[in-house]
């Protein structure tokens, strides 16, 4: 009985949604077996592979790219007093800017199509990226630099050394919120800005033909997806170089 | 008797299963109006788990817990349990906290409560701080001095000097002493401290490591203040000593 | 304790230079240089922005209308969102039937929700409202749920022995005990809101600072006015955010905040 307990809840959501759907004639919003239906039919016409893999590689790249950026600018503003004092404002200011509100430059810059798309993700996780390095590094305890320091480690090796495996533990989990940004930011750049995509299914379906069956069917996969994402960078945060850092539940 | 313990048996898990644990086996234990009592034992022998059983926490698997001759099922303002200095509630000034509990009574009686409490435990002049600006004594006594304000039957306390310096812990003792006498709660005090038990206590239970048992229970019948190269003292101290099994020299 | 920073090298020289506000100048520079340099007629200089905002008669109106819109959307968040985290902290097996729903909605970019907000509600103020509660809902629920879970059990183990009732406890334990954690998703809930309210109002609305920035370009090419209102949205966002943060300071949560 235990066990069926968490499916309850998207039990009587669906129910619900059922009933909202069979009791409201007129309306445009599909039931969800017709949102299950829509996404037979997307697999069936091949576009099913075709759009999940577009997203995904647009993620993956913007989000790679960023990750490759970030954690060495992170480490050294963390270390750097000096240098994050004066880059603090700038990043503090570019914060609040949604990264879709960079698609005209995104567009200026590289045109419509899939760099403009990757340029956004890099943007929407380069920040995150390095703010979650920043305060990773300051949260490091003392006691194990000076320990490191102690037995005569310096520069690279402190960092390969004391650091990098320190800040692990708090590094994954802002690569895990990080990598959900991405792919919030992903659909949402999809949408206004590339021909191909989950976000692009979500507008294309409504624009050329109010199938709403398949607007809804693309929300379900993009749920679905999101959750594996989440679900695979959790393991991560079980590996024994990681686990250390988390209290226990 | 104030408080009577009738053979408490305490498990943690399910019978049969591998995470079934014995911890209390067969405590019986009277305890005078007005006494100190130490329960005193090795880490994870139970005393704690027994305090949390007479407090009304946990409820235990075999016996009862009665107090005044009423059963003990559930938490209670006449017996109130102290923490460690950590269970002083953090978003309430040392007056707030103090007057706590005490929501029956009219402004006026709260005030007057508050004062002699902080008198007593010597916080006054910092009756409108916040916990994190005193000192972990200085917690320390203001939840001592919470607990006392609703003027409980019982007081519980469970290692409650654990967190602080061996010399704060000496001062600490001796304010809870004076406490005590200008109070006598009958109070049940946890310790796995040798020397504390015999500084404080009237009777110290000696449990065994788990699961625990009463293994002896030692009168110590010196006068307060206790002077700690009393020979008497030292002869009561190395009985428990011996009775732990632990030998004399580091 | 704060891993050492590097020695902090240099004298006075190193400070002017690395000093925010010199940075921010250099950066400013760089920009302005750039532009001349390359001789751009599409990307504008500091000034072009400047004066682009300055002659933009709707700016006034557009600012207040995006406030409006976040408000309303950020405040229906915090009204449900709260006492719906806290039960969902209280009761455990609700947190467990509600997890996987909660965890399958959240992916959802809130602008997916679009194409539905807009049967529901038409093109109007309340699609990009409904989608700015969307985005906020979730951060704010999530931060009571765990603002409750993390009370220590000593506290409500205390206000227990005291002879507390349940609402009682609630109301002078567990809500105190709670606040400074709120206080945090709520920050974190509003930053969300902002980002969400600029994408919002590119796609269905007329008016509004996302609006501007999509509207300017696709108008006209002013991207004198897309800069501008990026950093708009920034400095806004930057200063709405600031002035949760005083909240923090407040007497009555401080005391988690400066351990």
């Amino acid at each position: 009985m235990r066990r069926l307990l968490p499916l309850t809840g998207i039990l009587l959501f669906v129910l619900a949604w059922h009933l909202a759907v069979a009791t409201n004639d007129g309306t445009l919003v599909p039931s969800p077996w017709a949102a299950v239906l829509g996404i037979v039919e997307l697999a069936q016409k091949g576009l099913l592979a075709k759009y999940v893999v577009a997203s995904l590689f647009r993620v993956t790249w913007g989000y790679l790219a960023a990750l490759i950026i970030a954690v060495p600018l992170g480490v050294l503003l963390g270390l750097w007093q000096r240098g994050e004092k004066a880059v603090n404002p700038v990043l503090q200011l570019l914060r609040p800017i949604s990264p879709l509100a960079w698609i005209p430059i995104a567009i200026l810059w590289f045109g419509v199509g899939d760099v403009a798309a990757v340029f956004l993700i890099f943007l929407a996780s380069l920040l995150p990226l390095t703010l979650t390095t920043i305060n990773a590094v300051h949260n490091i305890e003392g006691v194990h630099l000076a320990a490191g320091r102690n037995f005569g480690l310096t520069g690279r090796e402190l960092v390969r050394s004391v650091i990098l495996p320190a800040i692990l533990p708090q590094l994954i989990v802002g690569m895990r919120i990080t990598l959900g940004i991405a792919w919030l930011v992903v659909v949402a750049a999809e949408m206004i800005a590339v021909s191909s995509g989950l976000g692009f299914l979500i507008i294309d379906a409504r624009n050329a033909g109010n199938r709403y069956d398949l607007v809804v069917a693309g929300m379900i996969l993009i749920g679905v997806i999101g959750v594996v994402l989440d679900a695979m960078m959790r393991r991560l945060e079980r590996l024994p170089g990681v686990r250390w850092g988390y209290v226990a539940e | 008797m104030k408080v009577v313990f009738r053979n408490i048996g305490m498990s943690f898990g399910a019978a049969g299963q591998a995470n079934h644990i014995r911890v209390l086996d067969d405590i019986s234990l009277s305890v005078a109006a007005g006494e100190f009592v130490c329960l005193l034992g090795p880490s994870g022998c139970g005393k704690s788990t027994l305090l949390n059983i007479a407090g009304g926490f946990i409820q235990q698997v075999e016996g009862e817990v009665a107090i005044d001759g009423e059963p003990v099922t559930g938490p209670d303002p006449r017996r109130i349990f102290v923490f460690q200095e950590r269970g002083v509630f953090p978003w309430l000034t040392v007056e707030q906290n103090i007057g706590f509990g005490l929501f029956d009574k009219t402004e006026a009686e709260k005030r007057e409560r508050v004062a002699h409490y902080v008198q007593l435990v010597g916080l006054k002049g910092f009756e409108k701080s916040y916990p994190r600006e005193l000192s972990g004594g200085m917690k320390q006594r203001l939840e001592v001095a919470r607990a006392l304000a609703v003027n409980p039957d019982v007081l519980y306390l469970d290692e409650p000097f654990g967190a602080l310096d061996s010399i704060t812990r000496l001062q600490m003792r001796r304010e809870l002493l004076r406490i005590w006498q200008a109070e006598r709660k009958t109070i049940l005090f946890v310790t796995h401290d040798i020397e504390e038990s015999v500084q404080l206590a009237d009777r110290v239970v000696v449990l065994s490591a788990r699961p625990g048992r009463v293994r002896r229970i030692v009168d110590i019948d010196i006068p307060h203040p206790r002077d700690l190269s009393d020979p008497r003292y030292i002869a009561l101290r190395d009985e428990i000593f011996g009775e732990i099994g632990l030998a004399h020299q580091v | 304790m704060k891993a050492g920073s590097m020695k902090d090298e240099g004298g006075l020289a190193m400070r002017v230079v690395l000093h925010p506000s010199s940075f921010i100048l250099a950066l400013l520079a760089a920009w302005h240089f750039a532009v001349v340099a390359t001789g751009t007629k599409i990307f504008p200089s500091p000034l072009d922005v400047l004066r682009g905002l300055n002659d933009l008669p709707h700016l006034g109106a557009y600012t207040r209308d995006s406030l409006f819109r976040v408000f309303c959307g950020y405040v229906a968040a915090v009204i449900l969102g709260i006492p719906a985290g806290l039960a969902l902290g209280w009761w455990s097996w609700l947190a467990k039937a509600a997890n996987p729903l909660i965890q399958m909605l959240r992916p959802i970019s809130p602008l997916a929700w679009m194409p539905l907000a807009v049967i529901w509600f038409g093109v109007s103020n309340l699609a990009p409202i409904f989608l700015i509660f969307l985005a906020s809902f979730f951060p704010v629920v999530l931060a009571a749920m765990n603002g409750v879970r993390n009370v220590p059990p000593m506290y409500v183990q205390a206000g227990r022995n005291f002879g507390l009732s349940t609402t009682a406890l609630m109301t002078r334990v567990i809500f105190p005990a709670v606040l400074p954690r709120i206080l945090v998703g709520l920050r974190i809930a509003f930053g969300v809101a902002w980002l969400v309210l600029v994408a919002a109002e590119m796609i269905a609305v007329d008016s509004g600072l996302g609006y501007l920035i999509i509207d300017a370009r696709n108008a006209g090419k002013r991207y004198d006015l897309v800069v501008g209102g990026m950093l708009l949205i920034g400095v806004i966002g930057l200063l709405l955010d600031a002035l949760i943060r005083r909240a923090e300071r407040m007497k009555f949560v401080k005391w988690a905040f400066t351990e």
